[in-house]
């Protein structure tokens, strides 16, 4: 498919050319037909984009770039009734956004598998799971105990294990109490958290956490092959300052990353020899040897990215222009021999020296690293707006002697890249044709539309030598860090079979539907099909709450219903063959309509009825 | 021609030569085998059914593509003009025409048992009937779907006469309908039985040469 495209695009830009106009320069670069997907044809890959401080996912197609949905995961969505239904309005709780950062997808064997989207809430301590079935979210855990502003999520392990979360912010422990911010370093604290995942439903819930002296946890990635069973951080604060970070947490040259066993973890909770806080086991490492362990690296570091083999553990700092090798078969070395260059808080800082393999000059500013598979690594470098090309190790004499050999092609990205991705670029096998920069800003690059200007997304080929340019597009805000996986690793369902409906208030016949009372209760079961809802007609008494079980008995794709009722506050959104639940108080006397929002045939605008609410 | 007709009660007196009777129980599996397989399909495309609605006509249910939901789906569309649900309960015809295929079955068997030629004339005969009458049925319950429209339908089309077999445009969809594979074995029976009676009349006319050789050789 590829393959064809590309050939496509050589004849046709050979056509361009063959035009003679003169102005040919640009041709290599603008490159549009690369990532051009005729209409019909459908993208490549899935791209899910964290929606930020939006509180959703978006999925857009690749190479099109192009936008196909939004997953509601923290903020309500008219749009797909979410946040309107029971389900979805207990399961967000009290709040209405959260501030999502890192997708990270499940993974079989250290390879993706096409069964959930897990998502972070930096803001209100939450993770999320999609569905990637019907692209929903499917349950959201969390504030999670003891934990504020887990930033440091959501990084999968190699067979779903767990999903690990770490805080950047500290508090006093337990949550909720207090100690005033001048005793910063004595009263509080960091989590690093074990979100356990049932392996058939996907069931979350908090397994363990390790209590951290209170730096800033930063990003972080789980290890694979013979780092399997660690998850790596990067923090930054280790000045464990409480004011005026800008200045105080940049003081010290290196700061810690933590190097954490799991498995290990894992251990010390089932030997039962840890006290819990909040319902959770919570293990001190300096009291359970092997949890955890400290790691020097280059000032302010952001990103840490294992490589696909695992052995590779590739940490920058933001302010420092060199990316950091470690090398796991020596972390692994010095842990057995006890090569620690000291100890903070009672947990073991390891070697420097001894674990690293090289300090590769990048550029400045560099954040995240992304995988080809082929050896070769890709860092994200915010202050150059640039990514650079680098080899993994193992380095030849010269390199190491001159380790700028080991960068090899610089390209050029509009204004401040944040995250890249790489599909597959955290499993074992990553598809290394595509990256895409996302920029954290965009000053000129098309249409103005006023202050709030979109992010910008660039799409780069990085299945050649050098790194070309191919494609660009927007975002709404904010996203930070994606997930990309082949088309054919998805397989989503596009109606929910009524075999399948386990909703006990389903309705499938008008025969079976109505209108019933108890005290001021009242539930309606409703059904509601092309173009027509049964009944159409509801009475009620002012100040009933009023709750709806809409069916919609339609079966095909995209059939679907809205339900909206007019100055309720209520848009209910049902695919084909699901049961919503939704409630509504009928405080105000008169004649309300409920109409179809979503279109579904040519007879959709007279899909409508009529609430009546008689006054007292 | 009056010779031929001459010789007609005499033809259907003779026997059917074993590859004959053979070509008759081939008839009768493929009857049987036919009871299974769908009859006819309508097939229905629109711009916003480009993948198409199937109904596959059996000869004792009513199937749909999709797993059964392009039925719901044609009702779910009929229903704006006004035409009443294709349901199967409305094809009568479907609880008795497997078991005349199957009769015809064995009525094959029988007239391969015999070997007459006017067990299979009958039989022939009386399966013409039945095609024909099967055709009617069909032709008829899509006529009746057609016409029967409910004038309080949200939209007003005149009645109209679905296409048997082939192609035609109604509203926004084109309709195909076509015989599927049951119906060609139906007509490969048909030419069992016909070949069956071909060959009785070939073989007793070669009989007869072979038998008339030796006298004229003598004469």
């Amino acid at each position: 498919m590829q393959h064809v495209k590309l050939l496509f695009l050589a004849v046709l830009t050979l056509g361009l050319v063959g035009c003679g106009s003169g102005s040919s320069s640009s041709n290599s670069n603008d490159g549009a037909p690369a990532s051009y997907v005729p209409p019909g044809e459908k993208d490549d890959y899935y791209l899910f984009y964290s929606g930020g401080h939006s509180g959703q996912v978006f999925v857009a197609g690749m190479p099109s770039l192009r936008e196909i949905q939004t997953v509601p995961v923290f903020t309500p969505s008219p749009g797909h009734g979410y946040g309107f239904s029971k389900k979805s309005k207990e399961m967000m709780g009290e709040y209405r956004w959260g501030d999502v950062h890192h997708p990270g997808l499940s993974k079989t064997d250290g390879t993706y598998d096409g069964r959930w989207l897990f998502v972070n809430d930096n803001a209100n301590n939450r993770v999320a799971r999609i569905s990637l079935r019907d692209f929903r979210t499917k349950q959201i855990l969390g504030p999670i105990p003891n934990s504020m502003g887990n930033h440091g999520s959501s990084f999968v392990t190699p067979n779903t294990e767990y999903l690990l979360v770490a805080t950047r912010f500290s508090v006093p422990l337990p949550k909720g109490s207090h100690a005033p911010v001048e005793t910063y370093q004595e009263n509080f604290n960091g989590i690093v958290s074990g979100v356990d995942i049932d392996q058939e439903t996907g069931e979350m819930s908090v397994g363990w956490q390790v209590k951290t002296p209170p730096f800033n946890w930063d990003l972080g990635s789980t290890g694979k092959g013979p780092s399997d069973g660690w998850a790596f951080w990067t923090s930054y604060n280790t000045e464990m300052a409480h004011d005026s970070l800008e200045i105080n947490a940049s003081q010290r040259d290196r700061d810690f990353a933590a190097f954490v066993n799991w498995e290990r973890a894992e251990e010390v909770v089932q030997n039962q020899d840890v006290n819990t806080r909040n319902g959770v086991p919570l293990i001190d490492p300096a009291e359970h040897e092997g949890v955890m362990y400290f790691v020097p690296v280059s000032k302010s570091p952001h990103g840490i990215d294992a490589s696909p083999s695992g052995r590779w553990i590739v940490a920058s700092g933001k302010l420092q222009p060199t990316t950091t090798v470690f090398d796991f078969e020596q972390v692994k070395t010095a842990i057995e021999n006890e090569d620690f260059q000291g100890e903070f808080r009672g947990v073991p800082v390891l070697n420097y020296d001894s674990i690293v393999e090289g300090e590769v000059p990048v550029g400045q500013g560099p954040l995240h690293t992304q995988y080809d598979g082929e050896g070769n690594a890709y860092t994200s470098l915010f202050i150059e707006s640039a990514v650079a090309k680098w080899s993994l190790p193992p380095w030849d004499e010269e390199t190491k002697q001159d380790m700028s050999q080991a960068v090899t092609d610089k390209i050029n990205v509009h204004y401040n890249i944040g995250h890249l991705v790489i599909p597959g670029s955290d499993t074992k096998e990553p598809y290394g044709d595509w990256l895409v920069a996302m920029n954290k800003l965009k000053k000129d690059r098309g249409l103005s539309v006023g202050p709030e200007m979109p992010e910008t997304s660039q799409l780069i080929d990085i299945s050649g030598e050098e790194m070309e340019m191919i494609e660009e597009d927007y975002t709404a805000p904010e996203p930070h860090f994606a997930q990309a996986v082949p088309a054919d690793v998805i397989d989503p369902i596009e109606v929910y079979k009524q075999e399948n409906n386990d909703h006990p208030e389903a309705r499938w016949e008008p025969e079976n539907t109505g209108v019933t009372r108890n005290g001021d209760q009242v539930t309606v079961h409703m059904i509601s099909k092309r173009s027509q809802y049964y009944p159409d007609k509801v009475e009620v008494e002012q100040g009933d709450e009023v709750t709806f079980h809409l069916t919609n008995i339609e079966q095909v794709s995209d059939m679907i219903h809205g339900f909206g009722i007019a100055e309720h506050n209520m848009n209910g959104v049902v695919a084909p063959g699901e049961t919503k639940t939704f409630t509504i108080t009928a405080d105000k006397a008169g004649v309300y309509p409920f109409y179809c929002t979503n279109f579904c045939s040519a007879l959709h605008q007279e899909m409508q009825g009529y609430l009546e609410v008689k006054p007292q | 021609m009056l010779d031929f007709l001459n010789r007609i009660p005499d033809l259907l007196d003779r026997r059917v030569p074993d590859s004959g009777r053979l070509l008759l129980v081939a008839g009768a599996v493929m009857l049987a085998v036919s009871i299974f397989l769908p009859l006819w399909q309508i097939h229905l495309v629109a711009p916003q059914y480009q993948e198409g609605l199937d109904l596959y006509i059996h000869s004792h249910k009513l199937e749909a593509g999709n797993e059964g939901q392009d039925l719901t789906e044609i009702n779910n569309l009929n229903h704006y003009i006004g035409m009443a649900p294709i349901e199967e309960e409305d094809f009568a015809e479907m609880t008795f025409i497997p078991f005349l295929l199957g009769a015809f079955s064995l009525l094959a068997l029988r007239a391969a048992f015999f070997g007459t030629v006017k067990s299979v004339v009958d039989t022939l005969v009386l399966f013409v009937y039945f095609g024909a009458f099967s055709m009617w049925r069909f032709y008829y319950q899509l006529y009746t779907y057609a016409h029967n429209l409910d004038p309080r339908a949200p939209m007003d089309i005149e009645p109209f006469t679905p296409i048997l077999i082939g192609w035609k445009k109604i509203a926004n969809f084109t309709q195909y309908s076509f015989p599927r594979e049951g119906s060609a074995l139906l007509l490969l029976t048909v030419l069992c039985f016909a070949g069956a009676i071909w060959m009785a009349v070939r073989q007793d006319h070669a009989a007869y040469e072979e038998e008339s050789e030796p006298e004229s050789a003598t004469a």
